[in-house]
């Protein structure tokens, strides 16, 4: 967990190509009503790979995170996550939710429920263990989060950056093989995004599979081993961090990474 | 504090200002009437009129409840009552109450059995007055109200450990009032519930149903349902067999309370951010742990007010089933003025009775004020 943002060394990478790939994207469509928000979408992540994918607002990426642990349902195409396809299959989705932890935009803790309570009742209930050693295992990743004194408050107490390292560690309190971040950082106060992406830095390093939706440049250098640039429900562009912003080759690549350098 | 010296003088620092006195007339009474009560020319003139009547009617009434009154007379020689009526300085008479105070509360239940239904009624307070309190609050609970049911059950019927059987027909008076209640709610809760969930239900079928009972209930008025429960209902039912009143009074009483309920309990459920039921579903929860630990504790804690509202409305909504003749409470009090000795003073059997509803409801309206405060806490930083 000693990784700072600012260095450019990108960690290492840990992706095992002898596995079978941990998400599988196959031509996957959705529609809202007639709008066609995921068109064609097709991506392989593999174990232990880390994917950042950006594109403009309402380019469906939330969408496609979403898809992954049917928070939303595709219409079309086949999505596999961790062997384990995604269909009207109920045991093969409780699987995949136990194996998928998710973090929010807007975090989404429990607000009745203690810090300490939030991170073990997935434990406690889905996973059967017994409380002593959920609270074991939260107070562990509370530590590697940087808030174990917190654990007794209520996330109404906490600040937002306290409350999104909360919602990272009650995601790994379910021991998942693969993380889906969907902008996790986009609802923080500048000196709290920091707090965060370092908690996420530390989790590639210790190889986690991970998939983040972030418009943070500086942590898809440092991090990812694939970008993913997606606009208007297209996978438009895909490659290393460098090469693809520094060598962008589509226009709208190009548009996109001027608006966000402008941003910044 | 005061033996604590002061010390706030530092090398440099200037001295703290000393602490003033507030600005006379800011807080205080004086200042309170000042700012509500006087504040302007027309203020004061509304304040003393209102003034003005209010310790007239105040007087008056302490005069006719009080002074005047009369307590009791001696057997049924109601007279002197009925002078006090027309004389000049009017007082009431609770000498009905007095002498009628066994037929209000327990109706036509044998007499010298009155002890039984007194046992009843007190049990029933007890009841609710554990459930109330939070440190109770453990699965235990529900045994001692299985237990505390059956006693009642077995107080009110007799006919076992030597207790003489009591026809339900001559159940009546508060014991009836809260039994409505009492099992009124304790199955229409859940059952509202059950059908607020359905009415979100992804299943077209569930929810269609969910849907179509509340439309029903609610479009008909609870005397209809009523009148239904206890006419209509025993037609359709097999000769022979028979299902008594107050059950059916009872049945008619939960589906209503039920369909309100579950109105209510909506409202809860669609408060909730859809965060909420996203992060529940992403860390695998299944729909029942995701409901009983995500969903409805903070939905109910949302609805706590209205629930409350809707729970004091219908405990005295119960009082209509006098009109397919069961003796509830407020029942027992009309009959109670229909013997000649005592008719024209129904008032003051009334206002007994309402104040007999109001210590029920004002403490159910306390209750739920402290409940909310004290599960809402984590809202507060
Ligand atoms: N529940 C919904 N119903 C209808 N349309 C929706 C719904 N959710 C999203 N959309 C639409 O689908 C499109 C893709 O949305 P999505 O949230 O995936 O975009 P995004 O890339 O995550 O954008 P942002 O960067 O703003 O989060 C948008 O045009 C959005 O308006
Ligand atoms: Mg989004």
């Amino acid at each position: 967990m000693s990784a700072a943002l600012d260095t450019d060394t990108h960690i290492a990478s840990s992706i095992r190509t002898d596995a079978p790939p941990a998400i599988l994207l196959d031509r996957v469509n959705k529609w809202y009503g007639s709008m066609h928000v995921l068109r064609d979408v097709s991506l392989q992540v593999a174990t232990g790979e880390r994917v950042v994918v950006c594109g403009p607002s309402g380019s469906g990426k939330s969408t496609m995170i979403r898809c992954i642990n049917r928070l939303e349902q595709h219409q079309e195409g086949r999505i596999v996550v961790d062997g384990h396809e995604l269909a009207d299959d109920v045991r093969a989705l409780d699987a995949i939710r136990r194996e998928v932890g998710m973090v929010f935009q807007s975090f989404n803790l429990f607000p009745h429920l203690t810090i300490l309570e939030n991170c073990t009742l997935a434990p406690i209930w889905v996973r059967r263990m017994p409380k002593r050693e959920a609270e074991e295992l939260a107070m562990h990743y509370l530590t590697r989060v940087k808030i174990p004194d917190q654990a007794l408050k209520y996330p109404g107490q906490l600040s937002g950056g306290q409350q999104q390292r909360v919602a990272i560690a009650r995601a790994l309190c379910m021991k998942p093989k693969i993380m889906l971040f969907d902008e996790p950082t986009s609802a923080l106060d500048p000196e709290m995004i920091k707090e965060v992406l370092d908690t996420m830095v530390g989790l590639a390093e210790d190889g986690m599979t991970m998939i983040c939706v972030t418009h943070e440049m500086g942590f898809a250098r440092q991090v990812a081993d694939r970008v993913v640039f997606m606009d208007r429900g297209e996978v438009v562009e895909q490659g290393a961090p460098e090469q693809l912003f520094s060598n962008p080759s589509t226009e709208r690549l190009k548009t996109f990474l001027s608006q966000i350098l402008r941003g910044h | 504090m005061s033996d604590i010296p002061l010390n706030t003088s530092v090398a440099g620092v200037p001295e703290a200002a000393a602490p003033r006195q507030p600005p006379a007339l800011t807080t205080g009474p004086a200042a309170w009437l000042r700012a509500n009560l006087f504040s302007s020319w027309l203020n004061t003139a509304m304040t003393l009129v209102l003034a003005y009547f209010i310790v007239r009617y105040a007087i008056s009434f302490v005069d006719w409840a009080f002074v005047n009154a009369i307590w009791s007379v001696p057997n049924n020689q109601t007279a002197a009552c009925r002078a006090l009526k027309t004389s000049p300085n009017p007082g009431a008479c609770w000498a009905v109450i007095t002498e009628k105070h066994r037929f209000i509360l327990f109706g036509t239940y044998p007499y010298e059995e009155h002890w039984r239904p007194a046992v009843v009624c007190v049990l029933f307070t007890a009841l609710y007055v554990v459930s109330a309190m939070r440190r109770f609050w453990r699965w235990e609970l529900a045994v001692v109200w299985a237990v505390t049911l059956v006693a009642i059950g077995i107080l009110m019927w007799g006919g076992v450990f030597g207790l003489s059987y009591v026809p339900q027909e001559r159940w009546g008076g508060l014991p009836i009032t809260l039994i409505l209640a009492t099992f009124g709610l304790a199955f229409a809760f859940p059952l509202a519930i059950l059908v607020a969930l359905g009415r979100r239900s992804s299943m077209p079928a569930i929810r269609v149903l969910c849907i179509a009972y509340v439309e029903l209930i609610r479009g008909v008025p609870l005397i209809s349902l009523l009148f239904m429960a206890s006419v209509m209902f025993p037609l359709f039912l097999p000769e022979g067999i028979n299902i008594d009143k107050l059950l059916r009074a009872q049945v008619a009483v939960i589906l209503f309370a039920g369909a309100y309920l579950a109105e209510v309990v909506r409202g809860g459920l669609q408060a909730l951010p859809k965060g909420q039921y996203e992060a529940a579903e992403a860390l695998g929860l299944s729909y029942w742990q995701k409901t009983g630990f995500i969903i409805l504790p903070q939905a109910l804690r949302l609805v706590i007010p209205p629930l409350v509202n809707t729970f004091i409305g219908f405990f005295k909504d119960t009082s209509l089933v006098l009109i397919i003749g069961i003796f509830d409470l407020l029942t027992a009090g009309k009959t109670a003025v229909v013997e000649p000795a005592w008719q024209g003073f129904g008032v003051e059997v009334y206002i007994a009775i309402s104040v007999i509803y109001f210590v029920y409801c004002f403490a159910m309206s306390r209750y739920s004020q402290n409940l909310e405060a004290e599960l809402n806490r984590h809202r507060v930083r």
